[in-house]
């Protein structure tokens, strides 16, 4: 297996090329293309069933289109099982063993991927979500905003180069979706590539390049983000027909 | 196939350790198989079925289901929070997978198998004796295939509505070989026959197991290739 291409190259991080869902005779994506490269934060607001949750999935090879494709960093993940490394995702579930404790499930994750220190890695990815006084708790025993700080911690532990976020900032208070903001600006100043699906454009607007807005499985807005923001949230109102 | 050994043992051990916290599967299991030798034990007239001629077939039906309780948890565990997501998001093969819960349902069915097999001596007051070896060679080969076909279909079933209902209904006809093997033999270990004589039995088994764990693993990925 050769190593994936450096985040100089010319090739990006992860593209989508005409990718279509169906399930039966429900058309959930209609040709979808996307491209992240190093740096850039592409954000995918749409409203509910718009699809975007089943193109993250696509786009983290969880799910196969029924048209187009999925690249990353130039391979197809079926050709390249060992890409799957670059990803991480954080979903609407968090991915963890409820009966385990936080320090348990990153340690956890991280044999799967092979880290080296695996449990001082852990405890520095509770550590950046601020949850280190938490870390021998069974996740069953946390609140909702602390599951959701574990498993931001989970998806960043192996160091993704390609990041696949769905409403990251969801059940966190204010200072803890300041942290993850600062966390997700530090991942990208890095070269990381993010897709972060969200319903409040305003949280990361401020670090956004790209926002596209999904309706009935289409892109009805797709451009680099704009200047004028308050003149961007009007067109969003009017794709979404608010 | 070091790095697939390694993280089967890895999921295997995270398994276990769930396990040991929540104690779900394995004292549902073992309640269930006390149950089921008193329940049989009581229900038996010992004027006209005497306990070694029930014993072989008791042992075999207790251990069946009380695995397939265990087989149930193997992946409704990964459905807690989604998390089989996160282990097919990671680099780890589909084939680390298929061996981490093959292993992890063993541990299972074996430690059920430990506390069940005193049990059935107390309660059929059967005297093992010098069938012990034999006994514990079939109950080793059988238990390898069954679990291998458990494993599958646990993870087959997980992704329907009714997966505890699945379960047995794709299960238990595969099982059907296997468990025909065991009592055919258990039941002439436990009349005194030697070992030696059921060699055509025990061949069977094995082939069964080598035939069942190659196809298993071989199906297996195919399972979460959606």
């Amino acid at each position: 297996m050769t190593p994936p291409p450096d985040a100089t190259d010319d090739v990006p991080h992860l593209q989508a090329e005409g990718v279509e869902r169906r399930f039966g005779a429900a058309r959930v994506l209609r040709g979808i293309n996307l491209t992240a490269r190093a740096g850039e934060l592409h954000v995918i607001a749409g409203p509910n069933g718009a699809g975007k949750t089943t193109f993250l999935r696509i786009l983290a090879g969880l799910s196969r289109p029924s048209a187009g494709r999925v690249r990353v960093f130039g391979h197809s993940l079926r050709d390249r099982p060992d890409l799957r490394r670059e990803l991480g995702l954080l979903s609407h579930q968090s991915f963890l063993y409820d009966d385990l404790t936080p320090r348990e499930n990153l340690v956890f994750a991280g044999r799967l991927y092979g880290l080296a220190a695996v449990e001082q890695a852990a405890e520095a990815a509770l550590e950046a979500v601020g949850l280190s006084h938490r870390m021998h708790d069974p996740v069953r025993r946390l609140s909702r905003g602390m599951v959701q700080r574990v498993a931001i911690a989970r998806a960043l532990l192996h160091r993704p180069r390609i990041m696949l976020f769905d409403e990251p900032f969801t059940g966190l208070d204010a200072p803890s979706a300041l942290r993850v903001l600062e966390v997700l600006r530090t991942q990208l100043a890095a070269g990381a590539a993010l897709v972060l699906v969200t319903h409040n454009l305003a949280e990361v607007w401020s670090i956004a390049t790209r926002i596209s807005v999904l309706v009935r499985g289409t892109w009805a807005i797709d451009e680099e983000r704009p200047a004028d923001r308050e003149a961007f949230m009007d067109r969003l109102h009017g794709a979404l027909g608010d | 196939m070091t790095e697939t050994l390694r993280l089967a043992l890895e999921l295997a051990a995270k398994d276990l350790r769930v396990e040991l916290r929540s104690r779900t599967a394995l004292v549902s299991a073992v309640v269930f198989a006390a149950l089921v030798l008193v329940i049989f034990n009581f229900a038996r007239d010992p004027a006209s079925v005497s306990a070694r001629t029930l014993a072989p077939s008791v042992l075999w039906v207790t251990f069946t289901f009380a695995a397939m309780l265990t087989f149930n948890r193997a992946f409704a565990l990964e459905k807690e929070n989604q998390a089989i997501d996160g282990l097919l998001l990671s680099p780890m093969p589909r084939g680390a997978l298929f061996l981490g819960k093959y292993f992890a349902n063993l541990g299972f069915v074996a430690t059920v198998q430990a506390v069940t097999l005193p049990l059935f001596v107390l309660f059929f007051n059967v005297g093992l004796g010098r069938a012990l070896p034999g006994i514990l060679l079939v109950i080793v080969l059988a238990t390898a295939g069954f679990v291998a076909v458990g494993t599958v279909f646990s993870a087959m079933a997980v992704r329907t509505r009714f997966a505890d209902l699945m379960l047995p209904i794709l299960l238990l006809p595969f099982l059907v070989p296997p468990i025909i093997g065991a009592v055919q033999v258990t039941t002439r270990l436990l009349a005194g026959r030697p070992l030696s004589e059921q060699i055509s039995w025990l061949r069977f088994l094995g082939v069964y197991d080598i035939v069942f764990l190659t196809l298993c693993a071989m199906l297996f990925p195919a399972i979460f290739d959606e």
